[in-house]
């Protein structure tokens, strides 16, 4: 009985910490503008309203950031996938000299200061045509990303029993036929779990968002975000900002929901061996 | 590790399948290296190569808005930003952060993951969300905090109820970085708990349970038997949660931008290239950068003691 209610507690405590920011910003962003900017420092809205969504729908930027963000990121999380699935396969499967430097340089670069490189990436692609474009932005997040997704795909292919593919084959299978039938569904799991988390960091990026990207043609949605506040900080519009947040959250609340547990797996996958 | 690296004299007979074998090991260590490659050089493309120029560059005096007037100035850009106290003032804070917030998020996270690890209903619930923190962009955890601190919106101010309803958080340094670092906990903690939650699950249920019958109290378990036996996952976590929070820079630029003397290093880094177009002084500074994180890096393996690749996965 006491183990009980003291878990009890806990996870409410738990519960409260996760949930509690994000009802704070869907509630704000029912508050009228007027109200946010006269001041209102109770956790609901006096009046709520819908007209902070509507103002943020009907803002061209937004709308372009949005589609900057999910086409930059998707486009950036196939290719990352793809390069890491041969690595990671290699890496679990092959026996050869420097496995271990590939890791090592993933590691390395996983805890890369990002904004050591701004400066630089800032010089080149305007040489190089690629400041302000989608090329641009993938190009560096394909390089943050991989070691990430190296990481999880090679934790997840270790585990996967590679014996089943020749007992395929004796069984009268092609190669083809093993590798399609009996190792894609015992990959498929693994891989979609690093796209799932690659995705979700190429949709946090924020530093490359805004050094290398000048207008909305490239510029992503936490970029946008950012510049919403114009040039007066002190008079933000509070409200239409958490309207634009909770739109740009509710994509991760929806991925969260339905793979969890995949989430969950990948984060964890290979931190704790030895 | 590679086969065939050891020939022990061995009698003629298997002289042809040795060699067989180590024409497989060559064919399979060929077949790896061009699996790895393309993944290797995308990554070293976007980090190495445009290190090295952030080295060359850093000797410059270069300035974009005037690149003709580019001169060798030797070290000089690195002494301008070393005997500079903003650097040291920068570099403070950023430390600050990631001490504070690391010791709280150990500890936090700590306590939620014992709590997850005993939990036997809910557990998807939690799992849930446990996971939005961690998915959210650090700018709308910024913007959801910044508002909540907030003099006029805020409703921090009216529910402490030692702070007055007039304190302005973000008028002067030190409050300023603690809503920093409570929005930077809030957004990692479960993170951090989700590592130490795999190394809790890691630990033998009978170990605990004959600690037990031993009379060892729960603290005693929790010190003696726990945390020894998660040193790896405690390790990995700090790492990576250590290095993450020293390169902080979405949520200062959207809180406060630095006012009020709150800059950390990477804010500085920007400012100089992006908004002050001082190329030379930027590049120095990204190089410091870059050394700080490595010699963060190998304190805190040397600290710890604890082969990071070994720990990950047996490589």
């Amino acid at each position: 009985m006491r183990t009980k209610v003291g878990q009890g507690i806990g996870l409410v405590l738990i519960l409260l910490w996760c949930l509690f920011p994000v009802a704070w910003i869907f509630s704000l962003s029912f508050k009228s503008v007027e109200e946010a900017a006269a001041g209102s420092p109770q956790f609901l809205p006096k009046d709520p309203t819908l007209d902070t969504y509507r103002e943020v729908l009907a803002n061209d930027d937004f709308q372009r950031a949005l589609i900057n963000s999910f086409g930059i990121s998707l486009i950036a999380t196939t290719l990352s996938v793809i390069l890491a699935t041969l690595a990671a396969y290699a890496i679990a499967r092959l026996d050869f000299t420097g496995k271990r430097v590939v890791l090592s340089i993933a590691l390395a670069i996983a805890m890369f200061p990002v904004v050591s490189l701004v400066g630089p990436l800032f010089d080149q692609w305007r040489v190089l045509g690629l400041f302000d474009t989608w090329p641009g932005l993938i190009i560096p997040y394909m390089s943050f990303t991989l070691p990430l997704a190296i990481w999880t795909l090679s934790a997840f292919f270790r585990e996967i029993p590679w014996e089943m593919e020749q007992a395929a084959q004796v069984d009268g299978a092609t190669a083809w036929q093993a590798f399609r039938k009996v190792i894609v569904p015992l990959a498929a799991p693994g891989v979609f779990t690093a796209a799932i988390l690659t995705f979700f960091f190429a949709w946090n990026d924020f530093v490359f968002g805004i050094s290398l990207t000048s207008t909305t043609d490239a510029r992503p949605v936490p970029a946008q975000l950012a510049f919403f506040v114009g040039p007066d900080q002190f008079n933000a519009p509070t409200s239409t900002l958490a309207a634009a947040s909770m739109m740009v959250t509710v994509p991760i609340i929806i991925i969260v929901l339905l793979f969890q547990r995949k989430i969950v797996a990948g984060l964890t996958s290979g931190a704790v061996k030895g | 590790m590679a086969t065939g690296a050891v020939t022990a004299p061995r009698p003629q007979a298997s002289d042809r399948a040795r060699r067989a074998a180590t024409e497989r090991s060559r064919g399979e260590n060929r077949l790896g290296w061009k699996l790895v490659a393309p993944a290797v050089v995308m990554m070293l493309l976007v980090t190495a190569y445009p290190m090295f120029r952030a080295l060359y560059l850093s000797l410059y005096k270069y300035r974009l808005t005037a690149p003709e007037d580019r001169e060798f100035v030797g070290l000089n850009n690195y002494l301008a930003v070393l005997t500079d106290s903003l650097w040291w003032i920068d570099v403070g804070n950023t430390v600050f952060i990631m001490v504070v917030t690391v010791a709280v998020e150990l500890v936090i996270g700590f306590a939620f993951a014992m709590v997850m690890h005993r939990l036997i209903f809910a557990r998807g619930v939690v799992r849930t969300s446990i996971l939005i923190p961690y998915g959210i962009i650090t700018v709308v955890s910024a913007f959801a905090w910044q508002f909540a601190f907030s003099l006029n919106n805020g409703f921090v101010n009216g529910w402490l109820p030692f702070v007055g309803d007039d304190f302005n958080w973000f008028g002067s340094k030190w409050p300023a970085l603690f809503a920093i670092c409570v929005s930077e906990i809030w957004k990692t903690t479960p993170f951090m708990s989700l590592l130490l939650l795999a190394g809790l699950s890691q630990i033998s249920e009978d170990m605990l349970e004959a600690a037990k019958v031993d009379g060892a109290t729960w603290w005693q378990r929790l010190w003696k038997v726990i945390i020894p036996n998660m040193r790896a996952a405690i390790m990995v976590a700090v790492l990576f949660r250590a290095l993450d929070a020293f390169r902080i820079f979405d949520n200062i630029y959207v809180m406060t931008r630095g006012a009020q003397g709150t800059e950390s290093a990477s804010f500085l880094t920007y400012r100089q290239v992006i908004e002050q177009f001082e190329l030379g002084i930027g590049s120095a500074l990204s190089v410091l950068l870059f050394l700080s994180v490595m010699l963060i890096a190998f304190l805190l393996v040397k600290l710890f003691r604890v082969d990071l690749a070994a720990a990950r996965q047996e490589g």
